[in-house]
């Protein structure tokens, strides 16, 4: 059996990404019981000096070129078809993320092994390699096999340890051709987020409201509750893509990362993309009607109980114990 | 343009979800079907297209729960043409599922012509194996980007913007045809009265196109399918409304927020 590991190497405009680590201690767990390579493979425009931090894999994989800033599936996929065939390489894992979506399901065609998605546990039981997915927003978890332990796998940003794929060894660099071709998606350039309206990663307070909150008009009820706290109002993307606040205001895998002092959970379910997003606050407050909602397991406090009737009544009561 | 929209039913997750007594699938009995979200904004990104460049949407779904509902949803909302491919899809995974859907475009039912942009959701809630729209774009080696949130025709070619993380985008040009996984339309899907669809229903029909599923159906077996141990981290204020937010204002007093 060959036993080469994959790891795709994430990062965005010069930054190293965390998922990047958190593969890399994924694929070392592997080696480590099934022996093998980790191979990090890292491409894009003026990446070279990011190899260095690449020390928990046994070699990097490098391209850097103009041509490869932001390439997308149609240039990835050959190349990683081509570097598993070299490094006879049976499992390959990606980020699960918006940057590598797509790639991991072509590679998996191409190749004639199964992908898997959402994978946020992985464990080796007597010589195959089981993958934990949760599916349903988080609701349902699934267990699947991959015998041989050939895939592609998708790894769930913040589901394994990052610390795992840290390393200050200097890892052996070694540099991939990239085959010539004219794409047909073309990178052009980046658009950053607006936040000229307010910039949530710089709140110390934030109310968040989810489709819970039901309409438009229940918006500014938020948004009095937030001043009265000294914050600002963020949301989940279905509030968002309802056109009820501006993008800027988005929290989670799409959205913007935060980590404020409060984090008022209102009428969000707490679906991983968005956990993503919110999970380092200091102190997490839900309010959910479902008292099986996934929110719980992330929020410190919580209630079950409306979140229109608690907004009125908790800006009542901050201003009681403000005015005391 | 020439717009195909693939739809896909998905069970709601604001129900309850169980595991069946095989403990490898849900249990079907109590689930409540809606259409996958991101496809409600694929749709709506393809009747904007049309309403701005001109062309014709087609959706097409396979057959699940509902899905007449969905697709007639669709007609009234301005889509010209509604097809229904009459096989369960329940029992066929993702690549199955892309399969199909390449095969009914590449035969005489969609047919790509050099206009065409197929744009199914950027993702669904149970897709184990991935997202169809990667699939449909190497299974009919067209382009594809995923995670739109923006498409606009420039010069015989369109500009889309995917999303990344931080709230970044990215502006890409791609070539027609093209398959584009749509996250999130322009605007937020337009509603349309019950009373229309219901018009809809009278007057407009669904077409059927018959189309043999794939021999190896399922790419993955699945061991086990459970629900998460609920870590239950949070500690659960109990009383009345009145109670539950004087404990909170408490609580942020206590540490000094407010
Ligand atoms: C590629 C990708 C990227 C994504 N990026 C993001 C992202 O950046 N950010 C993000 O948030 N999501 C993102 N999502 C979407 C994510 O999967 C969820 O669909 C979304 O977070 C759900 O939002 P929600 O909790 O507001 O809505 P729902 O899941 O519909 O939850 C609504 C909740 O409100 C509760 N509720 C209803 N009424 C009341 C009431 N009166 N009082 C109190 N509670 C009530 C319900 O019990 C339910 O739990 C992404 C998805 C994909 C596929």
């Amino acid at each position: 059996m060959s036993t080469g590991i994959l790891v795709l190497v994430e990062h965005l405009k010069g930054t190293m990404a965390d998922i990047t680590f958190e593969m890399l201690g994924v694929g070392r767990k592997v080696a480590a019981a099934q022996g093998g390579q980790v191979h990090a493979v890292l491409l894009g425009k003026n990446v070279a000096a990011l190899a260095t931090r690449l020390g928990a894999a046994d070699s990097v994989l490098l391209a850097d070129e103009p041509s490869l800033e932001q390439s997308s599936a149609e240039v990835i996929v050959p190349l990683l078809q081509q570097l598993m065939a070299q490094k006879q390489a049976s499992l390959v894992l990606l980020g699960g993320t918006n940057a590598s979506f797509g790639l991991g399901v072509q590679l998996s065609a191409r190749m004639k092994v199964p992908f898997v998605n959402f994978c946020k546990g992985a464990r080796v039981e007597g010589g195959s390699l089981v993958l934990t997915s949760q599916l349903f927003s988080g609701k349902i978890l699934s267990d699947v096999k991959l015998a041989d332990g050939k895939g592609i796998v998708s790894i769930y940003p913040g589901a394994f340890p990052a610390e795992a794929g840290r390393s200050d060894k200097t890892p052996p660099v070694e540099k991939v051709a990239v085959p010539p071709g004219s794409p047909k998606v073309v990178f052009k350039r980046y658009i950053e987020p607006d936040t000229s309206d307010v910039d949530i990663t710089k709140q110390s307070v934030l109310v968040a409201v989810g489709r819970g909150i039901q309409n438009a008009d229940n918006i500014s009820l938020a948004e009095d509750l937030a001043k009265t706290l000294g914050g600002a109002v963020c949301a989940s993307r279905p509030v968002i893509d309802q056109g009820w606040l501006p993008l800027s205001r988005q929290v989670g895998k799409s959205g913007m990362s935060v980590a404020p002092k409060l984090y008022l959970a209102l009428g969000i379910s707490g679906a991983p993309e968005h956990c993503e997003g919110m999970k380092g606050a200091q102190l997490i407050v839900a309010i959910n009607t479902d008292p099986k909602a996934p929110i719980f397991d992330v929020a410190h406090y919580g209630a079950n109980a409306d979140c229109l009737e608690i907004i009125e009544l908790l800006k009542e009561a901050v201003e009681k114990k403000k005015t005391k | 343009m020439n717009l195909i929209v693939l739809l896909k039913m998905v069970p709601d997750t604001v129900e309850e979800l169980n595991v069946a007594s095989d403990g490898k699938s849900l249990d079907s009995e109590y689930l409540r079907f809606k259409l996958n979200d991101p496809d409600e904004h694929a749709l709506e990104e393809a009747l904007l297209l049309k309403e701005r460049a001109g062309g014709k949407v087609t959706v097409v779904a396979l057959d699940a729960p509902e899905v007449d509902d969905a697709l007639f949803m669709a007609l009234a909302k301005g889509a010209d043409r509604a097809v229904k491919i009459p096989a369960d899809q329940a029992s066929l995974g993702t690549v199955a599922t892309a399969r199909m859907f390449a095969t009914f475009l590449a035969s005489g039912g969609g047919q790509i012509t050099p206009d065409t942009l197929v744009l199914p959701g950027s993702q669904a809630i149970d897709d184990l194996e991935g997202e169809v729209a990667a699939y449909l774009g190497e299974a009919l080696s067209l382009p594809y980007v995923g995670v739109v949130s923006s498409v606009s025709p420039v010069n015989g070619k369109v500009v889309v913007l995917k999303e990344f993380s931080g709230g970044m985008r990215g502006e890409f040009e791609v070539t027609l045809p093209a398959v584009l996984g749509i996250q999130s339309a322009e605007k937020p899907p337009r509603y349309v009265p019950v009373a229309k669809v219901r018009a809809v229903m009278k007057s407009a029909k669904i077409e059927t196109a018959d189309i043999a599923p794939p021999e190896s159906a399922k790419a993955l077996a699945v061991e086990r399918m459970y629900k998460p141990e609920v870590a239950g981290r949070a500690q659960i204020l109990e009383g009345t409304p009145e109670d539950i937010a004087v404990r909170i204002a408490s609580l942020l007093a206590e540490r000094g927020i407010i």
